[in-house]
């Protein structure tokens, strides 16, 4: 049994969203840059289920693969983010004993 | 001569040879002295510096403080300017040690005497050739060409630019060797004689290029070092404005120059002014100016005006007597002021070719020389009376031109240099020796005190009022004569010239005898007149014996001997009198001739001896004795009250539209727009700065709407 497309696309969607909603409505950088990874996995996840439809559209029997591999650069780029994103986050807390946002608003003005 | 390229064109008749090189020494001479001056005087303030470490012009900032302003009526009000003058003198000649810049008179005079030495060479090489082929000529290089256009740099010798350069550095060396006395003790000595050789060098290219363009490069030398010799002591204040003012009225001038040049171009497409003077008669219809060449010449005459300072762009010549007095003598009297004249004779055929051109300038020159001879009459001030004399005179050459008698004002541009330069030297050594004292009511009696002075002086004042047999008769009767010759309106503008003659006589012995004779009317126990030191004094007897036997060089024809300026200058004015020639001959019987030479030496000798004598007592029968009512004196004395109409009508209307340009359309308009896209681009910054609040998830916010934008927008396109 094969998961269609649409229900990949419709699962993508409310990953995005639950990730948009805690990228604006969250303080905390690392609740922030948990929710960037969740929406780049959504993202991940239409780009493979677009690779899908297209295969069944083209009636190739071969799958294609530059959705698949579109999705492993994000993941990579997604690791690399995390790890500078999160040494960010310790040195933003060595320095301010804290890790929310609203305390560092420095490029106000 | 430095680039041997053959010159494209140049005209039939002229000889161009690299033999002709060392003309290009007679300015250039004078070039390399003002270079060496300038640098003297920059050594001699390191000098200075060096000795005396605090600023040396510590007493000049008192001077400037009340002139700043309020000086705009000052050449209307010749006797208010004259006492500022007079409370200034003192530190105008402070003395001061001249250092190395004592070395500046020797390189100026003696570069001088060398251009003088080239000049005789030149005028006695072109003495040894055929009259028809005294054209030589030595090219450069071809400065500009474009199209059929072609204006080369090149220096011309002819008989006219030979007399011309003959003159400018004859006098002009006679002038610098007074100056090197005149001017000692000055601060600024050695820059004198760097501005002086400058203008030596910029009279010469007037006198010797052989385009109308390279004319040009000169007038706007002599123009430029005119205003820094009249600004020369610009501390006092009023001489800076009256050498700004000389500055933009000859500007006017060199408007109308520009455009005249313009038009020649255009009808003859060259500037090369042997081309353009062989050129006039092709263009001709009906023996006929068409109305572009008319135009052309007006143009011209009106630069012209302005340099030669006629009606209506006289007023700057007065006031340019706040120079030193050498300068008036060189510039303002002798050379400079001469230039329109030369550039009338130079172009003869095309003034020559329209009748009502010659009418305007003979009309033009007679009421100039009537309106400066009556404003001279009544003159305290003895520079004055010459600066006006000299307007007068120059209103003679004019009213020759204005005949066709184109020797007969050279001739007498020629004696003016002579006897002019003299009464200005000699008023220079009057005022020398009076300690700067310039008004004649508080002179008198100085014939005694400066012999040589006196004795030299009476020489030029003999020639200047046109005394029978001195250099001024011969040349201001010719002029007359030719003007009675030629009837209907001339023998208006020959009465005038009379009057006007009547009026030289009485104004020039009405200033000897307010000098030299009478009684002492200043304290004689405070100011002790001394005679000038030779230096000053063989210049002046060099000048007064020319002005004696100037006239040799033009005897009228009627008593038998050869006018030799006329018969030398013939091949340049030969077109010109040609064209002339066509529209009637004017001669003169030889009784009317010798009526008219009996008439002019009568009106002469009459009024010398009415000015001499209403005078010789003192001032106190002064204006009323001349004029009549002091109302008249007081008109004549401001120059019929042209200048204080200029002023009241023309400037001060443009300072106020100046003013209201600087305050509605600069200060409001313009800055106001400048500004208000200023606070503009700030006020909506102050607004838009709230976008960025420092928190992510607003940027964040303002990137996904964008995106969604952009995405629904490229959904809804495609």
């Amino acid at each position: 049994m094969t998961v269609p497309a649409e229900h990949m696309l419709v699962l993508a969607a409310i990953l995005f969203a639950i990730g948009a909603a805690g990228f604006f409505l969250r303080r905390n950088v690392i609740v922030v840059l948990m929710c960037i990874e969740l929406m780049l996995n959504a993202a991940n996840l239409s780009l493979l289920a677009a690779s899908r439809m297209h295969t069944l559209e083209a009636g190739v029997t071969a799958p294609s693969l530059e959705g698949p591999l579109f999705a492993i650069f994000v993941i990579v780029i997604a690791a690399v983010e995390a790890a500078v994103g999160l040494a960010l986050v310790i040195a933003l807390y060595r320095n301010r004993q804290s890790v929310n946002l609203e305390d560092v608003a420095e490029l106000k003005d | 001569m430095l680039l041997q390229v053959p010159p494209a064109h140049v005209p039939a008749g002229i000889q161009e040879s690299a033999a002709f090189d060392w003309m290009w020494w007679i300015p250039f001479l004078p070039l390399v002295a003002s270079a060496v001056c300038g640098l003297l005087h920059f050594m001699t303030l390191r000098q200075r510096a060096a000795k005396n470490p605090r600023p040396v012009d510590t007493h000049g900032h008192d001077d400037h403080g009340h002139s700043g302003h309020g000086h705009d009526d000052h050449g209307a009000a010749a006797h208010a300017v004259h006492d500022d003058a007079h409370g200034h003198a003192d530190d105008g000649h402070a003395k001061v040690a001249p250092g190395i810049g004592a070395l500046a008179p020797w390189v100026a005079a003696l570069s001088m005497l060398a251009a003088f030495g080239l000049a005789i060479h030149g005028w006695m090489t072109l003495g040894h050739l055929e009259a028809s082929a005294r054209f030589l000529r030595s090219s450069a290089w071809d400065w500009i060409s474009a199209g059929s256009l072609s204006i080369t740099i090149a220096m011309h010798l002819d008989p006219l630019s030979s007399v011309m350069s003959l003159v400018v550095t004859g006098i002009g060396s006679l002038i610098f060797i007074y100056a090197a006395g005149y001017m000692s003790g000055d601060k600024g000595y050695a820059k004198f004689f760097a501005y002086m050789s400058l203008f030596a060098f910029s009279m010469l290219m007037l006198v010797m290029s052989s385009s109308l363009l390279g004319l040009f490069i000169g007038w706007e030398g002599v123009g430029l070092c005119s205003y820094l010799l009249i600004g020369f002591w610009y501390e006092k204040g009023w001489p800076a404005e009256a050498g700004q003012k000389a500055f933009i009225m000859n500007r006017i001038g060199d408007a109308c120059f520009l455009l005249g040049t313009f038009l020649l171009v255009r009808v003859f497409g060259s500037l090369d002014m042997s081309a353009i003077a062989a050129g006039v008669p092709g263009k001709l219809v009906d023996g006929l100016a068409t109305p572009e060449l008319f135009w052309a010449g007006l143009l011209l005459f009106g630069g012209a005006c302005g340099k030669s300072a006629q009606i209506p762009l006289f007023t700057w010549l007065p006031d340019a007597m706040a120079g030193p007095t050498p300068v008036s003598a060189l510039i303002h009297a002798a050379t400079m002021v001469t230039a329109g004249v030369y550039l009338v004779v130079r172009l003869n055929p095309l003034f020559a070719a329209s009748p009502d051109l010659l009418a305007i300038m003979g009309v033009v020159a007679a009421l100039t020389a009537f309106v400066a001879g009556s404003t001279a009459l009544v003159q305290r001030d003895i520079k004055k009376v010459l600066a006006y004399s000299t307007v007068s005179q120059l209103g003679y050459m004019f009213l020759g031109l204005s005949t066709g008698a184109w020797a007969a004002a050279i001739f007498h541009l020629v004696t003016h240099a002579f006897f002019k330069a003299l009464l200005f030297l000699g008023a220079g050594s009057v005022i020398h020796g009076m300690h700067e004292e310039q008004d004649m009511h508080k002179m008198g009696g100085l014939k005694k005190y400066m012999p040589r002075t006196f004795i030299t002086f009476l020489c030029g004042a003999a020639a200047l009022s046109g005394l029978p047999l001195m250099s001024g008769f011969f040349s201001k009767d010719e002029i007359l004569g030719h003007a009675f010759a030629h009837g209907g309106l001339y023998r208006a503008l020959w009465g005038v010239g009379i009057i006007t003659a009547a009026m030289t006589a009485y104004y020039t012995w009405r200033m000897v005898a307010l000098t030299f004779f009478g009684t002492e009317r200043f304290d004689t126990h405070k100011v002790h007149p001394h005679e000038s030191p030779a230096v000053m004094t063989l210049p002046l007897m060099v000048l007064a014996f020319l002005s004696l036997v100037g006239g040799l060089l033009g005897l009228p024809p009627v008593t038998g001997a050869t006018h030799i300026l006329e018969k030398w200058l013939e091949p340049v004015t030969r077109t010109g009198t040609e064209i002339l020639a066509r529209h009637g001959e004017h001669e003169l019987g030889h009784d009317a001739e010798w009526v008219l030479l009996g008439l002019g030496a009568a009106v002469a000798l009459y009024f010398a001896h009415l000015g001499f004598k209403n005078y010789k007592v003192g001032k106190q029968l002064d204006e009323s004795i001349t004029v009549g009512t002091p109302r008249t004196a007081a008109f004549l004395a401001d120059a019929w009250t042209i200048d204080t109409k200029y002023t009241r009508w023309i400037v001060q209307p443009i300072k106020l539209i100046a003013f209201v340009i600087a305050v509605v359309v600069d200060q409001f308009a313009i800055d106001g727009l400048v500004n208000g896209v200023a606070a503009l681009a700030r006020d909506i910054g102050q607004r838009w700065r709230r976008m960025s609040d420092g928190q992510i998830a607003t940027y964040g916010l303002w990137m996904g709407a964008f995106t969604a934008l952009i995405a629904i927008l490229l959904m809804w396109k495609s």
